[in-house]
């Protein structure tokens, strides 16, 4: 689960040179090419594959200041069975839940290969001291959480100190004392340009992130088909560059199985194969495992199906 | 086996209503040939018949543009333009409801595959129809002086490579102009054009203001030396073009535009978008099998980022799908004939003989048809064939440049000057090289974007005219 | 004007209301006032539209005209399209309405509803083609790309013509629209229903909530609201009467509105493009040519 650090020159100016040297996004050609991969036509057997992959990715989440241990539980509940009709249903990768909840639901899914992801660093605004942040992280890892999802301080990032962005996710890392892996919340709403996104993207996995994720789901956008093509890139030429794979999660606005797909694609045309699998690629959703639910359901049975046959979490 | 195989997802045939046989569309109706002459065209990808077609004989060229004339004297010139223009939005809404019938017909007879006649071909058809309705009342604001009158009877050849879409170029602005048009659709894609027959009987268009005639050469040579023809527009070969100039050269009555063949250069800079780049490159000499006049056939990309270019360019093409036109996943279809093919590979081999290197992805392909793997040369040099010739099929040329009037050098080293495309993230770049580039469409961090509103026509032995936008109805106006 | 006997079916009366955001609310102020034929029959009660209401729909013009302005000039002409074609499938329907309204006979008012759906097609034309015209490269001394483009103003609010009801309705709104810009019109006094009856051709054709919102009521009562709302950016005075004009011109004049004051116009005439060039800026940008 531990990954060497990268460090460029300990110069704050050679990492922001770096970062504004990477080459830049032309917003329409990159929207373009989402769209034509978001075409693409994926029916029966494809249909079939991509549907159990995609719910085998989800992290199924629950970020709310109403949860609440019954919420929890019945979350967990549904990660470990979530079609009630069909035990052969795959499971999701993991449960995404707040961190002083990260106990329960380590309890509730123990032995079952589902993971604990639990948010951290004052999530999702991320504005609070460093101690608290790091204190956050720690507190998660301790109740259980075997993955972290932090953010980063997209003011610092917006305001061009890279160094205090790079510098927080490594200390959020050294926190996670090799027991949990860390995905990098980007915020890519909040970045607004693709260039942006670029340099987050690089900028956190040059500080050790094990995943680089879209968005907190708090904000509007949140993930969306250029965003994660341009992050999906982005892994791709660092694992060519520094010999390291890191993942990609989309999170928030992903509710439909065409979706998910659609999002499949995108991997399997841009950073390849490899990274078809929840190892490396996750989506952050939670109305979206009953719309694949519903599709696999329709795929095996030939009839359309409705919300009365899945169960609500 | 790939992870993630993609299962066939084919479009549906049976949209497409094929007839056994098409007559010539003369005067408002179907009618078979005078002499009886008929031919098969095919399906490029299977090599099955599609359908029989009347061959237009000299007899025929007269009939049709008899009754070109005589529609345009009687009935569309003396039309108010505001009705002429609505007979336009008409056949632009109908092209809009038949618009999945025409793309699986365009596919079937074409060879491209159906993503790109559906999201591309069809939709630019409508829309030429659609712009060029609005100007039919509005020519006094064009540029050209109040009341400009339009020639007459055009006549109108047009290529393979976008069958429905080169007939939208030229018919959509002929009729809003008031010209009345006599069209030879090429020989190996007629019936999208007989189908377009069919819409302008739904529009209720006047009989004789659109005649389409089946046919090959000798049609097209018989139509373009009609004496009755006041205007003549051509876009195929520039070998043929030439043939054409020759020959109104003799009627000197006639207007004459062409639209010719390309060897467009590409040109990649150190600071362009990479992936973006990557996909204009791509989608500049693959898009539509290469068969575009104004493809990217020559990629100029500057040296100090030519193993990362390269190496981007050969991962993308990785993932290219080549096959069946008519499954939506498909990226890459069928070469239009064997005759195209043919051409393809001996340049190709050229290419070899020459010392460039030769490179395809892997690439499986179908037993019946004709069909060639995307293929990149590198290692190529301005005095290759494959540098200077058009092959018009899906080869691109690699060569490098140091600096940007270097790349401006090479660029514009070729009789041809159709098209050029520029990729560097810094503005002042781009405006620098459009201004020096010789060609007559400049793209800047895109390529092969068409919009009825925007012209296109080429510089040199690319031709000469433009089609589309205030500058396209020159063409057919007498001024 | 009562019957002597009931007849053998009653038709179901239309109410007509204010169109805002492209929702039908009658007035906050729940009045309304009678609308006569030419003759001082009665036709129908329509609302009697408040200042509140004329602020309402500036902005709801405000909020809707970001949207409109950035769709594509492809997209907006074949929307106004659309209109043209519904407006053609209410042929009959507002022959009748305009007849009423404005005493024509059957032969006129059919002409004067072909030459506005026409007028409705010739404008839907212009969305993709104004620019050519008016745009331009300009060739300026020095190393230098220079280009001007027209954009809409953005909100213009519209005091339509009171005698012809609906060409007349449909010559001084189309041309606001057509380049991007969102319009409140004021209806006719007189005559405001063929504008109403326009209105549910709007909300049915693709044409987004609040690119054209319709008021009936007193002229100058609610003029003046439009012509001094700080939020609008231009007015086209064509149905204020004399004096009232000029005051609107006034108060036009403290966010400095664009004023368009037209003479007397002959509806049938072709319309030309200041109507349009009115509603619309020029935009010039430079940009260095160089390596």
């Amino acid at each position: 689960m531990s990954a060497p650090v990268d460090t460029p020159a300990t110069a704050g100016s050679s990492l922001r040179e770096f970062l504004h040297g990477l080459p830049g996004v032309d917003q329409v050609g990159a929207e373009a090419r989402a769209a034509m991969l978001a075409s693409r036509s994926i029916k029966t057997t494809a249909k079939r594959w991509a549907l159990d992959t995609a719910i085998s990715m989800i992290d199924l989440t629950t970020l709310e200041g109403q949860d609440t241990p019954g919420k929890v539980r019945a979350m967990c509940a549904k990660a470990k069975r979530p079609d009630p009709a069909d035990p052969t249903a795959p499971r999701v990768a993991a449960v995404c839940i707040y961190p002083d909840l990260a106990h329960l639901a380590a309890a509730e899914v123990k032995g079952t290969g589902i993971h604990v992801a639990s948010v951290a660093t004052a999530f999702p605004s991320g504005r609070t001291s460093l101690e608290v942040k790091l204190a956050d992280a720690r507190y998660a890892v301790a109740a259980g959480a075997d993955e972290v999802d932090m953010v980063i301080d997209r003011g610092a990032f917006l305001a061009g100190d890279y160094r205090l962005v790079y510098d927080e996710i490594a200390a959020v890392r050294e926190a996670c004392e090799n027991q949990a892996h860390l995905k990098v919340i980007l915020e890519t709403g909040e970045l607004v340009t693709l260039d942006n996104v670029r340099r987050a993207s690089w900028l956190a996995m040059l500080a050790g992130a094990d995943f680089i994720k879209t968005s907190t789901g708090k904000v509007t956008p949140a993930a969306t088909l250029p965003v994660t093509l341009v992050m999906l890139e982005a892994v791709r030429d660092f694992r060519d560059a520094r010999g390291r794979q890191v993942g990609v999660k989309p999170a928030g606005g992903i509710r439909t199985a065409k979706d998910a797909i659609r999002y499949l694609v995108l991997v399997n045309e841009t950073a390849g194969e490899d990274w078809l699998d929840p190892r490396w690629f996750r989506f952050g959703a939670s109305s979206l495992l009953n719309d694949l639910l519903m599709q696999r359901t329709k795929l095996a049975t030939g009839r359309y199906s409705g919300p009365d046959y899945f169960t609500v979490d | 086996m790939p992870k993630f195989e993609y299962a066939p997802a084919p479009e549906s045939r049976a949209i497409a209503h094929i007839k056994e046989s098409y007559g010539l569309f003369i005067d408002g109706e179907f009618t078979p040939s005078t002499d009886g002459g008929a031919f098969k065209t095919i399906s490029p990808a299977t090599e099955e018949v599609l359908a029989e077609v009347a061959e237009a004989g000299p007899a025929d060229v007269d009939r049709a543009v008899t009754a070109a004339r005589t529609a345009y004297d009687r009935t569309w010139s003396a039309l108010p333009a505001k009705e002429r223009g609505k007979y336009l939005f008409r056949i632009a809404r109908i092209i809009q409801e038949r618009s999945r019938e025409l793309a699986v017909l365009e596919s079937l007879d074409n060879g491209k595959p159906i993503r790109e006649s559906r999201d591309v071909d069809i939709p630019l058809v409508a829309a030429h129809f659609f712009y060029h309705a609005g100007w039919a009342d509005k020519l006094d604001y064009a540029g050209y002086g109040p009341a400009p009158r339009p020639l007459g009877v055009a006549g109108q050849v047009i290529p393979w490579n976008f069958p429905l879409l080169m007939l939208a170029w030229k018919i959509a602005p002929a009729l809003a102009c008031g010209n009345t048009v006599v069209l030879k659709p090429a020989e190996t894609t007629p019936l999208t054009a007989l189908t377009f027959a069919e819409i302008c009987q739904q529009a209720d268009l006047p009989p004789g203001v659109v005649n389409i005639l089946t046919g090959a050469g000798d049609t097209g040579q018989a139509l373009v030396s009609h004496p009755g023809i006041d205007k003549v527009a051509f876009t195929g070969s520039t070998e043929v073009g030439k043939e054409i100039a020759r020959t109104c050269a003799t009627q000197p009555g006639k207007k004459l535009t062409l639209e010719l063949g390309g060897k467009a250069a590409n040109i990649v800079f150190e600071d362009a978008p990479v992936d973006q780049a990557v996909e204009g490159i791509v989608n500049g000499i693959f898009f539509n099998q290469g068969h575009v006049c104004c493809a990217g056939s020559r990629l100029l990309v500057q040296e100090s980022v030519y193993e990362q270019v390269l190496a981007a360019l050969q991962r993308r093409l990785t993932t290219l799908r080549l096959g069946d036109p008519l499954d939506k996943n498909t990226d890459v279809g069928a070469i239009n004939s064997a005759a195209q093919l043919a051409k393809i590979r001996e340049l190709s081999e050229a290419g070899e003989a020459e010392g460039a290197q030769r490179w395809s992805p892997p690439c499986e392909l179908p037993v019946k048809g004709f069909w060639f793997p995307p293929t990149v040369f590198t290692g190529v040099s301005q005095a290759h064939r494959i540098a200077r010739e058009e092959i018009f099929g899906p080869v691109l040329s690699v060569l490098t440049f140091r600096t940007p009037s270097e790349a401006v050098e090479k660029a514009n080293n070729t009789p041809y000057g159709l098209s050029a495309g520029v990729w560097t993230d810094k503005g002042s770049r781009i405006l620098w090289m459009a201004s020096r580039l010789r060609a007559g469409v400049v793209w800047a961090n895109t390529f092969n974007k068409f919009d009825p509103a925007s012209p296109f026509g080429g510089y040199k032995e690319s031709g000469y005219g433009r089609e589309g936008g205030r500058h396209g109805l020159e063409a057919y106006l007498d001024v | 004007m009562s019957d002597t006997a009931a007849p053998a079916r009653l038709a179901v009366r239309k109410t007509y209301k204010l169109y805002i955001g492209g929702a039908f609310p009658r007035s906050e102020s729940g009045r309304s006032y009678l609308v006569t034929d030419h003759k001082g029959g009665f036709l129908a009660n329509a609302a009697l539209a408040s200042r509140k209401d004329a602020r309402d729909a500036v902005l709801a013009a405000r909020k809707a005209f970001g949207g409109w302005w950035a769709a594509t000039a492809y997209n907006r002409g074949q929307v106004l399209y659309r209109v043209a074609e519904l407006l053609e499938g209410r042929r009959a329907q507002f022959t009748a309405e305009v007849r009423a309204a404005e005493g024509l006979g059957a032969r006129q008012a059919e002409a004067v509803v072909d030459a506005a759906i026409d007028r409705w097609v010739w404008y839907a034309g212009w969305a993709d083609k104004i620019a050519q015209v008016r745009g331009a490269a300009n060739p300026v001394a020095g190393p230098f790309f220079n280009f001007s483009l027209p954009e809409p103003t953005g909100v213009v609010a519209v005091i339509a013509p009171q005698a012809s009801s609906l060409l007349g309705f449909v010559s001084v709104v189309a041309p606001a629209v057509v380049t991007g810009n969102a319009v409140v019109a004021l209806a006719s006094e007189r005559c405001p229903l063929p504008a109403v009856s326009l209105t549910e051709v709007l909300a049915t054709s693709d044409v987004p909530g609040g690119v054209v919102n319709v008021l009936t009521g007193r002229t100058a009562e609610v003029a003046p609201w439009l012509a001094s709302h700080m939020d609008v950016n231009a007015i086209d005075l064509t149905g204020a009467p004399g004096e009232l004009a000029g005051e609107l011109a006034i108060a036009a004049a403290e966010n400095l509105k664009r004023v368009l004051r037209p003479a007397d116009e002959d509806w049938t005439q072709p319309p030309g493009l200041n109507r349009m060039l009115a509603c619309l800026e020029t935009k010039t940008v430079w940009h260095p040519a160089g390596t």
